[in-house]
């Protein structure tokens, strides 16, 4: 089962901002894109996910296409993203922002909400249960009953995380997580991500943070200026001379 | 004076209703409502017209909360894809429409001249007292049925997700859930109470022209649970409460402040309306009973 994103062309009013970019990955594996800033990273991520319409090309998932569909189909289908600037729900605590994430909840349906008040509660027990599994492999334990907004800028991204699992994706596309976030926080948003991998969890990751990704991914994406200019193992893409010159600045 | 005050707890209490729907619009999915009267005509004229068309008064009322919620369902579809302050232009339009046509379809409605003789709640109890207390028992019970449904629901999964559309909305997509499917139920059923507070306000009155659902009503309900506090319950009632005392005590103020004419002493109740609402927003915008410890 493989994610590809195939001839993705997108204009702004006549500027072109992505050139025919094709991205695939198998659904459990662990590929990075990198890019200096204005390389399209972020117009390709919303594309993807169904926040921007493409203006041609198509996004194959799970063997099924998704173009046409919404952002929450998309999600459900099992593809669920980060954003680079952390959106939690800042009037909810971290458990809540967690629990309402998860899908399926009959306590969301007006009717079973009034009339199978048992299955609600049940349900609701099962559910803070697993938040709170989330919440302790994050190590978010401290802040479970924080308001979400109160988060440093790194708690928050781990909060994203945890709010994607919370969904039980195939894919999970992380706009910037280790943007912001201090070194130390850095390894453990790191180990997280190589653990749930393990347990076949499939990551796309932009990044800026070049020495990070490169650790983490096993294969590497790079795009500038709208296109992808070199794909392949980290080593071999971090060698290639036209990558160096435009992202590393020719001589680094 | 026992039937005066009977005559405002009746009043405070449709209005109540009104701020209870209003209040879950805006508190909890931030939906900007300025068309909240159009439902409340609906719900009006819809069960005054089948009551005297001979429709028992029970099923009068459900069809008004039936009739206010389902017109709610388009203006959902439409303006949901509106940002808020475009939604707000657009529900004040449709309440401006709903007027329109009450007033134009004088086959139906009777036009300008409105609808008279609507039959009363407990028309077998005598006029006076013994009628007005069941109609504010009744109205009472509503309200308290109101109240824990909509406690019901804040507390809820569904509670929690339409928080999270106030908060962020495109995080809610990024994680598989439809925004709208939510907005437009919380919409259609504040749109429902509407219709019963409509309903209850007809049979009262006994006697409703178009005259009576302009969007002063709508404002006075945003007042209300602005005072009050958004989004709380008792914000909505604390709110409702003061403005309806207010609204209705200042007309003996005018015994104490010399030199006031009747009219100018209405003018004068809008314009201490109007200081205590920028007051409000200036210095205490979570309201009376919102939460100390926020803003």
């Amino acid at each position: 089962m493989t994610f590809a994103a195939v001839d993705i062309c997108k204009a702004f009013d006549g500027f072109e901002v992505l050139k025919n970019v094709s991205i695939s990955m198998p659904l459990d594996g662990l590929v990075g894109l990198i890019g200096p800033n204005g390389a399209g990273k972020s117009t390709l991520f919303s594309v993807i996910s169904g926040f921007m319409p493409p203006s041609s090309g198509h996004v194959a998932f799970n063997g099924a296409s998704m173009d046409g569909m919404s952002a929450s189909t998309r999600a459900r289908a099992g593809m669920v993203r980060t954003f680079q600037v952390p959106k939690e729900f800042s009037h909810l605590s971290v458990r809540e922002n967690l629990m309402a994430a998860a899908p399926g909840q009959a306590g969301e349906n007006l009717t079973s909400l009034f009339l199978r008040p048992g299955l609600v509660h049940r349900q609701e027990k099962a559910l803070r249960k697993r938040a709170d599994e989330a919440i302790s492999f994050l190590r978010l334990d401290r802040v479970a009953e924080t308001s979400a907004g109160l988060l440093s800028g790194g708690q928050k991204k781990l909060l994203e995380l945890g709010r994607a699992l919370m969904v039980e994706p195939k894919l999970i596309l992380l706009d910037e997580p280790f943007a912001g976030v201090n070194p130390v926080l850095i390894g453990e948003i790191m180990e997280r991500i190589r653990e749930l991998n393990g347990r076949g969890i499939g990551f796309f990751i932009i990044e800026h943070d070049l020495d990070a990704l490169t650790r983490l991914v096993s294969r590497l994406y790079v795009m500038d200026q709208g296109a992808i200019l070199a794909e392949g193992e980290p080593a071999t893409v971090l060698a290639d001379k036209a990558v160096r010159d435009a992202y590393l600045g020719g001589d680094a | 004076m026992l039937s005066y005050l009977l005559a405002i707890a009746i009043i405070t209490l449709i209005y109540l209703l009104l701020s209870f729907g209003l209040s879950l619009q805006y508190g909890s999915v931030g939906l900007i409502n300025f068309g909240h009267v159009g439902f409340f005509a609906i719900g009006a004229y819809t069960s005054a017209l089948l009551a005297l068309s001979g429709v028992p008064l029970f099923a009068s009322f459900c069809a008004a909360a039936i009739a206010a919620g389902l017109a709610a369902w388009p203006i959902g579809l439409i303006s949901l894809r509106l940002r808020d302050d475009y939604f707000a232009i657009v529900t004040l339009g449709f309440s401006e429409t709903v007027r329109i046509i009450i007033v134009s379809e004088k086959w139906l409605t009777n036009g300008v001249q409105g609808v008279p003789g609507i039959p009363r709640l407990f028309s077998s109890l005598p006029v006076g007292l013994a009628a007005q207390l069941a109609t504010a028992g009744l109205l009472l019970a509503v309200c308290v049925g109101a109240a824990l449904v909509m406690w019901r629901i804040i507390k809820s999964p569904f509670g929690r997700v339409i928080q999270a559309i106030r908060d962020n909305e495109d995080a809610l997509k990024a994680l598989g859930k439809d925004p709208a499917r939510f907005k437009i139920q919380v919409l259609m059923l504040s749109a429902a109470l509407a219709g019963i507070a409509g309903a209850f306000y007809a049979h009262y009155i006994t006697f409703i022209i178009p005259e009576q659902f302009v969007p002063l009503v709508t404002f006075y309900v945003w007042m209300a649970i602005i005072i009050g506090g958004v989004g709380r319950i008792s914000g909505a009632i604390v709110g409702t409460v003061l403005l309806m005392v207010f609204l209705e005590g200042s007309r003996f103020m005018r015994d104490f402040i010399p030199g006031v004419s009747e009219v100018e002493m209405a003018s004068l109740r809008i314009g201490v309306i109007g200081l205590l609402l920028i007051l409000f927003t200036l210095y205490r915008p979570q309201g009376l009973m919102g939460d100390y410890t926020k803003r």
